[in-house]
């Protein structure tokens, strides 16, 4: 799923200084399931605004609405018959959704609530860690499954770098290194046939390096 | 020869070689490299110049190159892939083999988060495997990785870092055997304390046949103190220092550790010309070029072969 974290309550108090009328508005996507974007948390984040500017004598009006998904043109409609009454929209999707009102409602200021992380696996409750950069060519098969771009501080393709220690990046203690944990699952798989052979250079076209990227499905347009 | 370089000419004839390094300062002033330059001309076949080791800022490997090279050393430069995509390194590539440096390190480049600017973004277009790749399609190909052809290739004796003391150590010479696949002439060791493990690397990059394709130089740092030697176990990733070499430089008075410091290494060295399969030594003087001649005369490697 995409992760993120709330931004700094003051933050958004700044942002909202302009505004006393507005839609605070979630998505019951990724970022429900990560717990930073969801119905529940819109009631909270209004709640907590609405507290902040009464206290600061500056009253804020707040719409409260969760779309099932803030990236799908068909929900987003949802919004267009009242988002003209209000003065922004302070969306705690993630960026993409974010920006998908933006570019639907193109007369209303969209703020971003929340800060949009990395697609991620929720590896025990409330924490969530990066699997995946989406470069768009995938190497899992030749790596154990574990992902060198992403796991590898220096996304190297024939790690681990000097600064490995016993299964530790030099980055960070935190860190589990990337490609010692690759070659301990190409050691159980017996792949290791796999970690001898030079890999031609990562051609990064496909990732965010080409420029912003379309998927098109013929099939799929009607 | 490949190069043409000293350093290929000097390994090539059989001689035991010695490396040494120079970091680039941290500013524009040239007269520190030029006294730096003082203390290794003559001492070594050839001297590394860093590329913003520990990702700090320094001047430029190239430039460092250069003004050691006025002094009569021939340069090593070192090149890292953390903060040049392939489109930087080969243009970087070209440019200091035309200014006439013949010796390269392909290195991945400690991480941005231990230097000036932890913020910075990082490149990793390539890995330092694939540099090493790289640059010997040009060299011996004369073509551009995109298949163009060069007007001149580059003339360079490709080397590459190992460190045989990170983990897991299973993978360290099957790693090494990757680099020479890929095309490295030589290779330079991390600074080593743990002799006993060197050696048993060497014994498993002979069972391999590695130290015949490639040329080994040992790398070895003098210990100025025991209180450095405690600083560089602690931070730095993959430095083993074991025990007893502590304990053996702890035991001097405090201003007589140094001298310590320099008798061990030069002792190791003495050590390391005896293992099958070494061929050279990189005297890595942090911040004590001054030491080099003392190093490396007392471990019986003075004068330096002249080779034309």
């Amino acid at each position: 799923m995409i992760t993120g974290t709330p931004k700094p309550i003051e933050e958004v108090l700044e942002m909202l200084e302009p505004y006393d009328n507005i839609i605070v508005a979630g998505c019951h996507g990724c970022v429900t399931v990560c717990r930073v974007g969801g119905e529940k948390e819109v009631q909270v984040l209004a709640s907590t605004i609405r507290l902040a500017r009464e206290a600061a004598g500056n009253k804020i009006n707040i719409k409260e609405v969760s779309l099932e998904r803030q990236c799908d043109p068909e929900y987003v409609e949802s919004m267009r018959p009242y988002v003209g009454d209000y003065q922004a929209v302070l969306s705690i999707a993630c960026g993409a959704g974010i920006q998908f009102l933006a570019e639907k409602f193109t007369t209303t200021p969209l703020l971003p609530g929340i800060n949009t992380g990395f697609l991620g696996v929720t590896e025990r409750q409330g924490e969530w860690a990066e699997r995946c950069q989406g470069c768009g060519d995938c190497v899992l098969h030749l790596t154990g499954g574990i992902c060198p771009v992403t796991r590898c501080a220096k996304s190297l393709f024939h790690g681990p770098c000097g600064g490995s220690v016993r299964g530790i990046c030099e980055v960070d203690k935190e860190i589990k290194c990337g490609w010692q944990l690759i070659i301990d699952r190409l050691k159980a798989l017996g792949q290791m046939e796999n970690y001898g052979k030079l890999k031609p250079y990562k051609g990064w076209s496909s990732a965010r390096d080409g420029g912003p990227r379309r998927i098109i499905r013929e099939d799929m347009i009607s | 020869m490949k190069s043409g370089s000293n350093l290929e000419k000097v390994l090539a004839a059989g001689h035991f070689s010695v490396t040494a390094e120079c970091g680039p300062p941290r500013g524009a002033d040239p007269e520190i490299v030029r006294k730096k330059a003082a203390f290794v001309r003559g001492h070594v076949d050839a001297c590394n110049v860093t590329d913003n080791q520990t990702a700090m800022v320094r001047m430029s490997s190239l430039a460092g190159c250069m003004l050691i090279k006025e002094q009569g050393i021939e340069p090593l430069i070192q090149m890292v892939v953390r903060d040049r995509n392939r489109i930087a390194l080969q243009s970087d590539l070209l440019g200091a083999s035309a200014l006439g440096v013949r010796n390269l390190l392909c290195l991945s480049g400690d991480h941005q988060k231990f230097g000036d600017d932890p913020q910075a973004k990082n490149v990793f277009d390539i890995d330092s495997m694939q540099l090493i790749h790289l640059v010997r399609t040009m060299r011996d190909e004369g073509v551009f990785p995109s298949g163009d052809k060069l007007e001149g290739a580059p003339q360079f004796f490709i080397g590459c870092a190992v460190n045989p003391f990170a983990d897991p150590f299973e993978i360290r010479v099957p790693r090494l055997k990757l680099k020479i696949d890929a095309g490295a002439d030589f290779v330079q060791t991390q600074c080593i304390y743990n002799m006993d493990k060197f050696k048993k690397y060497m014994e498993d990059a002979r069972k391999e046949g590695l130290h015949e394709k490639v040329k080994i130089l040992a790398g070895v740092t003098p210990l100025k103190s025991a209180g450095m030697a405690k600083f560089m176990r602690r931070m730095v990733a993959g430095m083993d220092i074991p025990e007893a070499v502590i304990e053996r430089i702890a035991a001097e008075p405090k201003d007589k550790q140094a001298a310590k410091g320099i008798e061990m290494c030069i002792e190791q060295i003495e050590e390391l010309k005896e293992v099958e399969g070494v061929a050279g030594v990189h005297v890595m003087a942090i911040e004590w070029e001054e030491k080099l001649e003392e190093i490396i005369g007392g471990a019986g490697l003075l004068p330096r072969p002249v080779l034309v």
